[in-house]
């Protein structure tokens, strides 16, 4: 046996360091499906509790849609479980075909390609198409997963500061010797919750001849009129030379995501992407179920248009009960807080009054920017809303931060 | 002459800090005070190695190298003289 005990006092020793400063992740179990209404085990042990999920990024309510799951069930009965393969081996059927050309359609694109996750779509696709003579130019504040995909790709990078148009020019016209520009961005940002200055930087991207990819994960199939994502939104479709997004958010919330764009980009990463070459493809069963929820969205924009009254209304009650938050109108909504013990509390104090949401700090935000990161869906009902305003209300009166501004909360609190 | 010590530290300003409010000096924590993340560090390096025409290498470019403008000119020094 090599797991030697100076290899376990390691790992221990390790993880009370991430204990003691206040860093250390528990998962809540939930008991239930994954809706509005939840069943949580927490602390673990604890009885189940019910309470209102506010931070799921189940924005268009379809993860336990009755409509979503019968066609899943379907796609189990007809293509079975597992295909045990990646997908140039035998590990394509004609839905995997089919959902490719679903979302190819549903973006606005030339091609899609599909990932075992977004996750994997991001690490995979810079090192497929990109080599050391290219540059990668990324907002400061896009998703760690993009990060990991910049890192693993040869070509150089670069960051400008987060959605500042000015510097991001400054950049391009400092890599004008490189092969080729990429810029890169989050269409909404997954922390913030603000949507990136597409037409802009479309703009930008055809004067220093550069290609823009959006990660779409948290737009796709809400933001925009009929919910295609953050390029229609700003009046772009076409324009965008790469899109990723997942089906693990809006799009159903199961797993999986894709790349979608330039016909030959895509297949550059059919060739060369190693996440789609060595992982196993998408299980048919979350296949079918994406396809419905491509379905659903296609006939009637009700659950986005749902998402936006919602959103309004929450974004318009905490403002008005005089939390700071950060600006935006995406359903994303954070309720800003600066200090991470006080973030904790409150998330701790909200689950006691039967609302689920939690509290993010340093080093998944920036240091000093801890906050409660809540998001809005179409699963809501207004009795959802009205019941964890009150919550917010009552919470941030005990702790005396309402109508107060970031400087008194930091006073109080620190940061 | 401006000295080095204050042409990497307007650098610094200019490039990472998002408000006038921040106040950097020499030996403010940039990286590990969450001013500087590690990963936007490369325009940092890009910056010592064409205005002080050196190369500084991978392995010498670390989170601790960067993290004040006392260790980043230290750090531009042991190269200038080499």
């Amino acid at each position: 046996m090599a797991y030697s005990n100076r290899a376990r006092q390691v790992y221990t020793d390790t993880l009370n360091g991430i204990k003691e400063a206040g860093l250390f992740k528990q998962e809540r179990f939930i008991h239930s499906v994954q809706s509005a209404d939840i069943e949580v085990e927490f602390p673990t042990g604890n009885p189940v509790k019910k309470v209102i999920n506010m931070c799921a990024n189940n924005y268009l309510g379809l993860s336990s849609h009755p409509d979503v799951v019968k066609a899943a069930h379907e796609g189990l009965e007809t293509r079975g479980y597992g295909m045990s393969s990646v997908r140039f081996i035998c590990g394509t059927q004609d839905i995997h075909k089919e959902l490719e050309a679903r979302l190819t359609e549903f973006l606005g694109t030339e091609d899609t390609i599909l990932f075992p996750s977004c996750m994997d779509a991001n690490a995979g696709v810079f090192e497929a198409i990109l080599t050391k003579d290219d540059v990668m130019i990324s907002d400061r504040l896009v998703h760690a997963s993009i990060i990991d995909g910049i890192r693993l790709a040869p070509a150089m990078h670069d960051t400008y500061k987060h959605s500042d148009m000015e510097h991001l020019e400054s950049k391009l016209q400092q890599y004008m010797d490189k092969r080729m520009r990429v810029v890169i961005t989050d269409g909404v940002f997954s922390m913030d919750g603000d949507l990136a200055k597409l037409d802009m930087m479309a703009d930008l991207c055809e004067k220093y001849d550069a290609m823009l990819f959006v990660d779409e994960s948290h737009s796709s199939g809400f933001i925009g009129k009929t919910g295609r994502g953050t390029h229609e939104h700003c009046g772009i479709m076409g324009r965008v030379d790469i899109i990723t997004t997942t089906f693990g958010k809006a799009l159903g919330g199961a797993s999986g995501g894709c790349v979608s764009g330039r016909r030959e980009i895509v297949e550059m990463c059919r060739q060369k992407a190693r996440p789609y070459l060595f992982s196993n493809t998408i299980a048919p069963v979350v296949v079918s179920g994406v396809l419905k929820v491509l379905d659903t969205l296609s006939k009637s924009t009700e659950r986005r248009d749902k998402l936006e009254v919602n959103t309004e209304f929450w974004r318009k009650g905490l403002l008005d009960a005089g939390f700071v938050l950060k600006e935006g109108d995406s359903p994303i909504v954070p309720v800003m807080l600066f200090n991470a013990k006080l973030a904790q509390d409150v998330s701790k104090d909200l689950f006691e009054e039967g609302i689920y949401a939690v509290g993010f700090f340093f080093p998944v935000v920036p240091n000093g920017q801890a906050r409660i990161r809540t998001q809005i869906s179409a699963g809501h009902d207004m009795h959802h809303l009205e019941k964890a305003l009150a919550a917010f209300i009552k919470v941030g009166k005990k702790y005396n931060i309402l109508g107060k501004t970031k400087n008194e909360i930091i006073e109080m609190y620190g940061n | 002459m401006e000295n080095m010590k204050d042409i990497v530290l307007k650098y610094v300003i200019a490039e990472y800090c998002e408000d006038d409010s921040e106040e950097i000096t020499y030996d403010t924590p940039l990286i590990s005070g969450g001013i500087v993340d590690s990963f936007s560090m490369v325009s940092l390096k890009r910056f010592l190695e064409v205005k002080y025409k050196i190369q500084i290498p991978d392995d010498e470019a670390t989170p601790e190298a960067f993290d004040n403008v006392n260790s980043i000119v230290s750090l531009v020094e042991k190269f200038i003289n080499k």
